[in-house]
């Protein structure tokens, strides 16, 4: 199981701020280990989802040239303090991680 | 072979370039991290270190809750910017790193030459130990150095930590002040603190631990240290080595009283 995201959403005005830090290697598959010289295989996240207040707002394909640990900002209109944030994504190893926060 | 000769002449830079106002680059990546401050990384590190920290782990099944960082057992909040410390039990300085390593062989068993081994983050591997240092580092956000100078044991470290600052050797007679120990000196487009002042200090020793980009890993100021000595080929200090552990005294002590503000983020 993949280390935990860490979500911050924050009400600025009428709009709701997500900030979403991922865990993940990210590998793109065209690097070789220093040390064995042999090829990483790729690893990287291929899906994001955030649903707000049980309704998905975001559906994102992404791929391999997105950065380690990568940082996500979203900003919703029409959510409120109190909805319920979920994040999500999906690797091409097929290793899921879903964590949730509430806006505050 | 390249990434030799690239380093000499980073040496040869230093020499040739005399001070320069803060320039556009460096400006340029402040605004850069400023940006990249709010969403640092680093804090993916503090909950993997937290979460170490309070697990029950190693040959004796034990949690840190019990490690003594110099304010009580178990105490984290600000135990980092009051580090290094002297520490009776042991009968010695030892700064957070350190005192961590010490608590985990000697709290939870683990073995300090297997700890020693690849005591470093690569891009494939982040120690146990340098994600606890994040932790505890976390822990002393917004609060300003206060290291416990009032020791003669600290005096002492301080002391030899600003001779080893001083101590001029190897195949090009590179001392740590031959570039921090002046203003105004650079290596390409970095900016080189004076770690003799309580500015450069300051700077030195804030944003450590810190993430960085490059590669995206996690690193300690015990690696930043251990770099420095590389890149003046010395010879590599042992891990956690009693030198180490003098120069982050030294500058620590320089920097007393600015204001940390947690595990940063680097180029």
């Amino acid at each position: 199981m993949a280390d935990p995201m860490k979500i911050r959403a924050q009400m600025k005005g009428e709009i709701a701020d997500i900030r979403v830090l991922m865990s993940h290697p990210m590998d793109t598959g065209q690097v070789k280990d220093a040390k064995t010289g042999q090829i990483i295989p790729a690893h990287f996240i291929q899906q994001v989802n955030v649903s707000v207040g049980g309704k998905v707002v975001v559906e994102g394909q992404i791929g391999a040239a997105v950065s380690r640990n990568p940082v996500f900002g979203f900003k919703v209109k029409g959510a409120k303090a109190g909805d319920k944030v979920v994040v999500s994504w999906t690797d091409n190893k097929g290793d899921k991680r879903s964590d949730e926060t509430v806006i505050a | 072979m390249k990434r030799i000769l690239l380093l000499c002449a980073a040496g040869a830079a230093v020499a040739a370039f005399p001070a320069v106002a803060k320039d556009a680059a460096t400006a340029e990546f402040e605004k850069f991290r400023d940006v990249l401050e709010a969403d640092n990384p680093a804090e993916l590190f503090e909950m993997k270190g937290e979460e170490l920290w309070k697990t029950k782990r190693g040959p004796n099944n034990a949690s840190l809750e019990k490690c003594d960082l110099g304010l009580g057992p178990g105490v984290v909040k600000g135990a980092y910017v009051q580090m290094p410390r002297y520490f009776a039990d042991v009968g010695k300085v030892m700064d957070a790193e350190r005192r961590i390593v010490y608590c985990m062989v000697s709290l939870q068993g683990f073995k300090a030459e297997d700890i020693a081994r690849q005591p470093f983050s690569s891009q494939t591997h982040t120690p146990d130990q340098t994600a606890i240092v994040t932790y505890v580092a976390g822990q002393s956000r917004n609060m300003k150095f206060a290291v416990p100078m009032n020791r003669p044991e600290m005096r002492e470290t301080y002391e030899i930590g600003k001779e080893i600052a001083a101590f001029r050797a190897g195949p090009y007679d590179f001392a740590c002040n031959s570039c921090h120990g002046e203003d105004g000196k650079r290596i390409r487009m970095q900016e080189l603190s004076n770690i003799s002042t309580h500015e450069g200090a300051s700077k030195s020793v804030q944003g450590w631990p810190g993430y960085r980009m490059t590669g995206g890993v996690m690193l300690t100021l015990q690696w930043r240290m251990t770099d420095c000595f590389r890149q003046q080929r010395f010879p590599e200090p042992k891990y956690l080595s009693d030198t180490i552990t003098a120069l982050i005294t030294y500058m620590s002590a320089n920097a007393q009283g600015s204001l940390y503000k947690g595990p940063g983020i680097k180029r």
